[in-house]
């Protein structure tokens, strides 16, 4: 059922700006047309009795209750299939639809348990609330006859219950599973009083087509569909809207309490960027903020072979101070530096950037976005000036063709992928560019138009032959170009693209992909007059040309004309929560908040007059750099805030040996992550339920956090790194995440217009939020870009140095899966890994045969950084010559097989290719026997002292 | 429509036949009801192991195939036996006896017998009352003697 957060009108709105006026019980009501009138009464603030209908969907007209009766037409048309007209004189309650109703409810209820009072919806059930508003005092028929209400539940799916006794059949689960997220898992099964809410064939919920996104539960009425939580728990009692801390979707939430315990995660209606939707982790996945493996306890050790011993606060800040100071003493002021997360708010991002700036008195300062996102930020900001996708969510909807490049929407950003498909299902066409053959290539009422399956490591070459395409066959918006673009780099962005050896058949040897496919969508991406997007993921920037390939979408996209307006663009997918808000936030060793130079003195200087200090104007340590500097001994001291570099970054040996080559290393973290393994200070961190602050997603929409239940381990991670800076010595002086927002506005000129206060109003900002731009743009580069002309680009392809050859000849690339999340920290301590409980190896059957690798063997993943084990699953969704995994579980350690190549400009590591060779094996690889000891070394904790 | 020929058995299981029939239709204007008619009127009903090859071919969900599969009771779950009798049991039948045929009937060819007996809701033939299909030939003025002949024969 929906949050008590929300009003249900019953139907959906309408943005027509034609309206209507109409009257509705005697009162005038105004609605924008084509709005129906049973939004209109609810508009008036009048409840028309409904069952079937709900704002979230289409109305379906099946329940018979929401009948009214209109002054000059006959009989009583059901108020939410009506559309309201001008001067309609609409009456909602009479003795004639009351009697109507009644008779209609006196029905449902002669086939419905009467167990209200131990029913798990009782106190949120609209078919009790309207046996009370149609007056039901009587049930003529009685209940003895021919009934469901013995009908088994289904109890597969860990998160709800499937009670087929207490439905009513109203539809609202199936239309919620194709309306809203496009999946079609459910049917209305049999007809008449057989009717019967089904996911196919004897098919249980868990094995059937469902994903588990609970609009089905969010949509039920009764107690058919319901959380188990509901039911183990009873109803919430209080409610708290924040953000979702899995994806860059960034969905609003409902978080619903019973005191100190969360019932449930719901989605929030009104959330700009979900719209009501979610997914399995953020509505279901969010057990892992108690889950036992939590640490609340600050601990610390001398080394990392001796047991973890608990201390107070104090003493853990107070040591890692001191630690902090003697390496600096000793090594020189940028042997220590520190690691934000995309996973924490952007007020805490900014607090440890600061205080690496103002108390370690160095640049080096990173985050993780560093191996995912960089080349987007780096490569959108030559282009068009600002390091941000160019659009909001919504303007999908107004997408002609959509061009999905290196990303797979409906695992890893599953509430935007069912917006992108319900436009592709109204007609927009679909172009897949990606090494294997992702859901969206042909899925249930999607299929794309061309699948570009190239080779990895090939974007460039690929999008270079589609510029080709565009130049040479006369399809660049002349127009466009000459208004808004730098002549003279266009002119040699269309010399160079045009060289034959650009051409879709030229290239065709190196990407596998055919040049007619090619030409073919080349030309419907730039189709005239029509809306085409850009949607991208890691697939593109986690190369060697990674900031090449985001650079070239921007040339594809200026060439068409395809910016500065919704439905066009060029858009990120952003992997975490907060990726976009960490690069803002400065966490770059080279940029100051607001992706502004450290050796800009102007802006250094602003920085420094409010923080009270001189800043280095050099640029600091990027991740990979702190790494290589470590292993050279010169960098011994790290910070790590929410971040399993340990698991997550490429090449964990080098990783691992960098990290065991340090003297200090701070972790700050919900778990003893394989980073903590090499840990000497633990700071236990706060779930995203525990504090207060925001996140800002792939769109830059700037949502608030809010915190629902007090930090487990006694501080918020905002206050861990204060303490830690003002036992540097540095003091920081915040008594509420909202005046951190106040000084990053105050200092950043895209952020001017950010406060609690406005959040609080208009519920969610995208920036830039500034005097010109007061409740923020969802579109950018309306009229020009922020840079001035558009700058094209020169791409040329440059093959990767990680090649295939005898001894590797497979290529691996690596990716993420719905009901897992990264490096698996929170999602694999849920009930989540029903659906995937290990990484496995897709492999091509053919690739399979050659080697005698069956289905389920366990296998070897070899290649010149490291080996692993894991199953394999024969699958035609890769080519072959290409394997595929998942990196969300540390005992595979997919990254063990990656390796130390990266982006030329940024350093992204470049995990999507690397050249391997699978064997079949039975026993685990050395690393992973050699970690699992290590592992449960270095976990061990000590009874405490008291 | 084809027909199965009189005493002809259906024919066995077969995927790849299967996936034949679907992808022979996919084309067709609404292609889900002629597709799952071609597998009704090959195998004599529509096997559940078809549900996935259809959806498949068709790329809509399994759900979409089950729902509208299971809203017609003209497509069998199970293969009928030899002979198929479908009596309708429509007002203007009921009128002339079509309900006593319908249960005598039914109660001939029990268990045992080589006959499915299905109800069906209007031939259009009321003039003739009560009607039947025997193995897909109208016949009209049936008692129930002329019937058990008729399948029997």
């Amino acid at each position: 059922m929906t949050a008590p957060f929300d009003t249900d009108f019953g139907t959906p709105a309408r943005d027509a700006t034609m309206t209507v006026t109409l009257e509705i019980d005697g009162l005038p009501v105004t609605v924008p047309a084509g709005t129906s009138v049973m939004r209109a009464a609810a508009l008036a603030g009048i409840k028309v009795p409904k069952l079937c209908a709900t704002d979230t969907l289409e109305a379906f007209g099946s329940c018979r209750l929401c009948l009214v009766e209109i002054e000059g037409r006959k009989g009583t048309p059901a108020s939410c299939t009506t559309p309201a007209e001008a001067g309609m004189k609409v009456a909602t309650q009479t003795g004639k639809l009351a009697k109507l109703r009644r008779g209609v409810m006196e029905l449902y209820i002669s086939d419905h348990p009467l167990d209200c009072l131990t029913c798990a919806a009782n106190g949120d059930c609209e078919l009790q609330d309207m046996a009370g508003a149609v007056g039901l005092r009587d049930v003529r028929y009685g209940f003895d006859g021919e009934n469901h209400t013995k009908q088994a539940k289904d109890e597969s799916n860990p998160y709800f219950t499937f009670d087929p006794s207490k439905c009513i059949v109203c539809s609202r689960c199936v239309r919620a599973c194709e309306e809203q997220q496009g999946t079609f898992a459910l049917t209305i099964e049999g007809r008449g009083f057989d009717s019967k809410v089904s996911p196919s064939a004897n098919e249980s919920f868990l094995n059937s087509e469902c994903v588990s996104c609970g609009a089905c539960v969010n949509a039920c009425p009764t107690a058919t569909l319901i959380e188990k939580n509901v039911i183990a728990m009873g109803q919430p009692e209080r409610q708290v809207l924040t953000t979702c801390a899995y994806c860059g979707v960034g969905c609003a939430f409902v978080a619903e309490l019973q005191g100190d315990q969360v019932v449930r995660m719901t989605p929030h209606k009104d959330g700009k960027a979900n719209h009501g939707h979610s997914c399995v982790k953020g509505r279901f996945a969010w057990g892992y903020t108690t889950h036992k493996d939590r640490i609340t306890k600050p601990m610390i050790r001398a080394s990392i072979s001796e047991p973890w011993r608990e201390v107070s606060w104090d003493e853990a800040i107070g040591h890692a101070a001191s630690e902090m100071k003697r390496i600096q003493a000793k090594y020189g002021r940028g042997s220590i530096g520190g690691i934000t997360s995309s996973r924490c708010t952007n007020e805490e991002t900014y607090l440890v950037q600061k205080m690496v700036r103002a108390a370690f008195g160095n640049n080096n300062t990173d985050t993780c976005a560093r191996v995912c996102h960089s080349p987007t930020g780096y490569g959108l900001k030559t282009a068009f000036g600002t390091s941000a996708g160019t659009q909001d969510f919504d303007s999908v909807a107004d997408a002609d063709i959509v061009m999905v490049i290196g990303a797979n929407p409906t695992d890893a950003h599953p509430v935007f992928a069912s917006r992108m498909k319900k436009r592709l299902r109204e007609g927009a066409k679909l172009i897949v560019i990606d090494p294997r053959r992702i859901d969206l290539v042909r899925m249930p009422h999607v299929e794309a138009s061309h699948h570009l399956q190239l080779r990895p490591g090939t974007n460039v070459a690929v999008l270079n032959a589609l510029a080709h395409v565009i130049a040479t066959e006369g399809l660049v918006n002349e127009d466009f170009v000459a208004e808004r673009c730098d002549p003279i780099d266009f002119k040699m962005w269309r010399d160079f693209v045009s060289k034959p050896e650009n051409s879709p058949e030229a290239v065709e040897a190196v990407t596998e992909v055919p040049a007619t496919e090619l030409r073919a969508a080349a030309r419907l991406f730039a189709t005239a007059g029509k809306n085409a997007a850009i949607y991208y993921g890691l697939g593109v920037t986690e190369h060697s040309q990674g900031t090449t390939t985001v650079m070239g979408m921007a040339n594809l996209a200026m060439a068409t004309g395809n910016l500065g307006r919704t439905g066009v663009g060029v858009n990120p997918l952003r992997g975490q929560n907060n990726v976009q808000g960490a690069c803002d936030m400065g966490s770059f060793p080279h940029e100051l908040p607001g992706y502004r130079h450290v050796s800009d003195t102007v802006v250094r200087g602003q920085f420094e007059k409010a923080w009270g200090v001189t800043l280095d104007a050099e640029p600091g340590l990027r991740i990979p750099n702190m790494f290589d500097a470590a292993l050279d001994g010169s960098f011994k001291g790290l910070y790590v805030q929410g971040e399993d570099i340990a698991q997550s970054d490429p090449n964990t040996k080098h990783v691992t040996a960098a990290l065991a080559a340090m003297e200090c290393v701070v972790v700050q973290d919900l778990f003893l992550n394989e980073t903590a393994s090499y840990a000497h200070i633990f700071l236990p961190g706060s779930s995203f339920l525990e504090k207060d602050g925001t996140f800002t997603n792939a769109e830059r929409r700037i949502s608030r956090v809010r915190r629902a239940i007090k930090p487990m381990a006694g501080l918020a991670d905002w206050e861990t790194t204060m303490a830690l800076s003002n036992a540097l010595g540095y003091p920081m002086r915040y008594t509420h995440p909202s005046e951190i927002m106040d000084e990053i506005a105050r200092l950043t000129p895209t952020f001017t217009g950010v406060s609690y206060d406005l959040l609080d109003k208009v519920g969610s900002v995208q920036w830039p939020c500034n005097e010109k731009a007061p409740e923020g743009t969802p579109v950018m580069h309306l009229g020009g870009f922020a840079r001035g002309k558009g700058k094209f680009m020169v791409t040329e392809y440059v093959p990767t140095d990680e090649r295939t050859g005898p001894r590797f000849p497979l290529l691996l690339t690596t990716g993420r899966i719905l009901s897992q999340y990264n490096v698996g920290a929170q999602s694999r301590r849920t009930e989540n890994v029903v659906w995937h409980d290990e990484d496995v190896l897709d492999i091509h059957p053919h690739d399979a045969e050659n080697r005698g690798i069956r289905e389920g063997d366990r296998v070897a993943l070899m290649s010149r950084s490291g080996e692993t084990t894991l199953r394999a699953r024969l699958s035609d969704r890769v080519q072959p010559g290409v394997v595929y995994t998942t990196f969300h579980h540390p005992e595979t350690g997919a990254n063990v097989v990656t390796t130390e190549y990266s982006d030329w400009a940024t350093n992204c590591p470049e995990y999507k290719v690397t050249a391997v060779e699978v064997r079949a094996t039975n026993r685990w690889s050395n690393w992973q026997e050699e970690n699992d000891g290590f592992r449960q070394l270095t976990t061990r904790i000590s009874a405490a002292a008291e | 429509m084809i027909r199965p020929a009189r005493h002809a058995g259906p024919e066995a299981w077969r995927p790849e036949l299967m996936r034949e029939l679907a992808e022979a239709l996919k084309h067709v204007d609404g292609p889900l009801l002629p597709i799952l008619h071609s597998i009704n009127d090959r195998f004599g009903y529509v096997d559940e192991r078809a549900i996935p090859i259809v959806a498949e071919v068709l790329n809509i969900s399994r759900a979409d195939v089950h729902g509208v599969v299971s809203f017609y009771h003209d497509f069998r779950k199970a293969p009928p036996k030899r002979r198929v009798i479908k009596i309708c049991r429509a007002e203007a039948c009921q009128s002339m006896g079509g309900d006593e045929l319908y249960d005598e009937v039914s109660k001939a060819c029990g268990a045992g017998s080589d006959v499915t007996v299905e109800a069906v809701y209007c031939l259009g033939n009321c003039a003739l009352s009560p009607v039947a299909l025997v193995d897909g030939k109208i016949h009209g003025r049936l008692d129930t003697e002329q019937a058990l002949a008729l399948v029997r024969s």
